[in-house]
């Protein structure tokens, strides 16, 4: 099972290594991950997607607890929460073809950010089947380039 | 004041009294500040792995943190395998290393290594210090971490440059770490829990492990056994912590006494405390204390459902959880379950430790029985690891707390010599016994150089057996007699004229008739002693649960 684990952390250099070398020397896979700053100042998030079964996560998360660096961890999986990935795609397209991928991006409720004579870069925001689809779609006009974020997530409502 | 001067005092105020290390480059400037520090003894050994190790003795044999200090690059990396040695046995330890100057940092600098890299996953937490300011804080973190909780070592890494700036030295009074907050007071609910599981237990078994003795709660441990009449087993990192009574069953495990492994697959409640359920007790872990409702007790969070699902999980100090659960079972009486104790004597008088004396050869084990005789227990033995490092733990009759040290999660062949070393530099009045294969002792031979310099009077006994044991047990067994690289027969130096060479007293032992009554000599010899056993060749080590077995399943 997918689990989304936010790992709250005091922005201290080394930190990020701390948090990924625990996951790699305890052999779990790390599926996406992406790093920011929070509300706090001095206070990084890293929200990492990870696979496995709920023993292996409670291990993971008893383990970053023990950093001295980290504040919290939080198992967003556990409950509701919202989660955003952004993938910007570099697509081959010509004159004939832009039209179509417009309105393809259109549907998707992304943007086009770029158009060279052979190419346009679309930007796309949202899960991450969503994203998938619109790769899957873009795929068949030629996929040049494809640059995806890591996940991010929050728990809904107050928590 | 200087970085380096700062760090110096910085020691003195956590109470540092002996430093274990090496000079080199990047050290320079903090070996130029120890130039006539009288506060302070610093013990020069011949490798930085004999520092890291020796340190390790020390914490071990007192329960304050060691300390060594090397220069950065290969200094530094000598380190490592000290480092992790300690990690894995939970023992308290700052490492200062040596390291080129913050500019130069990345650039492959002249002996410059990534040491906080590098000891990432084998430190509680590693500091690289960046400006003269944030030593003194930094000090005062990693002494505080080192000790706090379950116990580990925590290395500092001081640039040159840092330890040449100079700025006002301010020694913090309080420690600024939100995100570590031990849990220290067993929840009381699941204490009720473990204690109503203890009382209604029919076959309760108690497996005491290495945190008894950090949370120095061994009295308490005794006081729960003489009140419940519950047999106690105890891993080797625990050895000491329970009294050796009628209920004591020794060492589960693959070289545990058959009497604890049956005890363990027969319990219906095992209560475990400071230990971890390494694989060398468990054997395969779905097959461990089938029957067995499980109490866990430790102040590792991440413990608890690590290797064997807990029935009821504490977390806390073991001390204060003991003592807790005293409180309530105080209140209860106990009989003793004479069912159980009846068929744990049946084992014990059925299964012993056992072995067949030679009169023309000594037994390792018959060397460690003499070694009882002749402390009567008073003694702080150091194991290497080995066959030797099993016999002592089967055999040697272990009194008190701190007084068996030995690398068991690691492993590391190497470590007592040193190790050694350092339990003498603790306890100077007491008699320090090292003991070692002949495999293991010439990993950190070197050490010879500083117990002669140092008159450090530790006893060295090596179980010359002339071969790798443990590995040739097992080739024995499992590699149809393959012997690949494990004979050592002839390729030994002279031990005695090695001795010799450091200045050392050397003895040799080979007579069973006569062996003790030399061994008592060499013992009573004030200055250091290194006593070369030569003992029966290929004496296995039994019982034996074969790797990943069932525990009940033992070779004898």
């Amino acid at each position: 099972m997918k689990h989304i684990i936010a790992v709250i952390v005091d922005n201290k250099p080394g930190v990020l290594a701390r948090v990924a070398g625990l996951f790699s020397r305890r052999a779990y896979n790390i599926d996406s991950l992406a790093v920011g700053p929070t509300e706090t100042k001095d206070v990084s998030r890293i929200t990492l997607v990870v696979h496995g079964n709920d023993d292996i996560v409670e291990q993971i998360s008893k383990q970053l607890n023990k950093l001295p660096d980290v504040k919290k961890v939080l198992d967003l999986s556990q409950g509701e929460c919202l989660s955003r990935e952004m993938a910007m795609f570099k697509i081959h397209a010509t004159a004939k073809t832009r039209k179509e991928i417009c309105t393809l991006a259109h549907t998707f409720r992304a943007k086009v950010i770029d158009i060279a004579e052979e190419s346009m870069v679309v930007e796309v925001t949202g899960d991450t089947e969503k994203l998938n689809g619109l790769e899957t779609l873009l795929e068949k006009y030629g996929l040049l380039a494809v640059v995806r974020t890591g996940k991010i997530a929050l728990a809904r409502g107050r928590k | 004041m200087k970085g380096s001067e700062i760090l110096i005092e910085a020691l003195v105020k956590e109470g540092v009294e002996v430093i274990f290390g090496y000079p080199g480059g990047r050290a320079l400037e903090i070996y130029d500040a120890l130039y006539a520090e009288k506060r302070l003894r610093h013990i020069l050994v011949r490798h930085e792995q004999g520092a890291g190790h020796a340190a390790d003795g020390y914490a071990r044999a007192t329960g304050k943190t060691g300390v060594c200090l090397t220069t950065s690059g290969p200094g530094a990396t000598n380190l490592v395998t000290a480092i992790a040695t300690a990690y894995m046995d939970s023992v308290p330890l700052v490492a200062i290393t040596g390291q080129v100057s913050v500019g130069q940092i990345g650039k492959d600098a002249f002996q410059e290594a990534d040491m906080t890299g590098i000891t990432m996953p084998i430190t509680k937490h590693n500091y690289l210090v960046r400006r003269a300011e944030d030593i003194a804080p930094t000090i005062k973190e990693a002494f505080y971490l080192a000790g706090a909780g379950r116990p580990g070592p925590v290395l500092v890494d001081m640039p040159s440059d840092v330890c040449r700036q100079s700025t006002e030295f301010k020694y913090p009074e309080k420690i600024e770490l939100p995100n570590y907050k031990p849990t220290i007071k067993g929840n009381p609910r699941q204490i009720k829990q473990a204690a109503e599981l203890l009382k209604n237990a029919a076959r309760p078994l108690i497996i005491s492990g290495g945190g008894v003795i950090t949370s120095g709660a061994c009295p308490e441990l005794a006081e729960l056994v003489k009140l419940t009449k519950i047999p106690v087993a105890s891993t080797m990192l625990g050895l000491g912590a329970a009294p050796p009574d009628e209920y004591f069953l020794g060492m589960p495990g693959m070289h545990g006494t058959a009497v604890a492994n049956y005890a363990i697959c027969a319990a219906d409640v095992i209560f475990a405390v400071g230990m971890r359920f390494d694989d060398r007790i468990t054997g395969d872990p779905e097959h461990f204390a089938k029957q067995a409702k499980i109490i866990h007790a430790d102040i590792d969070p991440a413990e608890i459902n690590k290797c064997v699902p807990a029935d009821v999980p504490i977390i806390g100090d073991a001390k204060e959880i003991l003592r807790e659960l005293l409180a309530r079972l105080k209140k209860e009486h106990f009989e003793r379950r004479t069912e159980w104790l009846q068929q744990i004597a049946a084992w014990r008088q059925k299964y012993p430790l056992r072995y067949q004396k030679d009169s023309r050869v000594i037994k390792p084990q018959q060397l460690l029985e003499a070694l009882n005789d002749l402390t009567g227990g008073d003694a702080v033995y150091v194991a290497d690891v080995g066959t030797h490092q099993m016999f002592a733990a089967q055999y040697l009759r272990i009194t008190a707390p701190r007084r068996f040290l030995s690398s068991c999660g690691l492993g590391t062949m190497g470590f007592a010599l040193p190790a050694a070393m350092g339990a003498a530099a603790a306890r100077p009045k007491e008699r320090i016994i090292c003991l070692a294969g002949d495999g293991g002792i010439q990993m950190n031979i070197q050490e010879l150089g500083t117990i002669a310099s140092e008159k450090l009077p530790v006893k060295i006994i090596i179980l010359n057996n002339q071969w790798l044991g443990l590995v040739r047990q097992w080739q024995q067994l499992f590699y149809q007699g393959h012997y690949s690289h494990t004979d050592l027969r002839g390729r030994q130096p002279d031990f005695l004229k090695l001795a010799e060479a450091y200045g050392i007293k050397g003895v040799e032992l080979k007579d069973p008739q006569l062996f003790a009554k030399q061994l008592k000599a060499a013992l009573a010899f004030k200055g250091p002693v290194l006593i070369n056993a030569l003992v029966k060749r290929d004496e296995n080590v039994y019982p034996m649960v074969p790797a990943g077995g069932v525990l009940n399943k033992m070779l004898f």
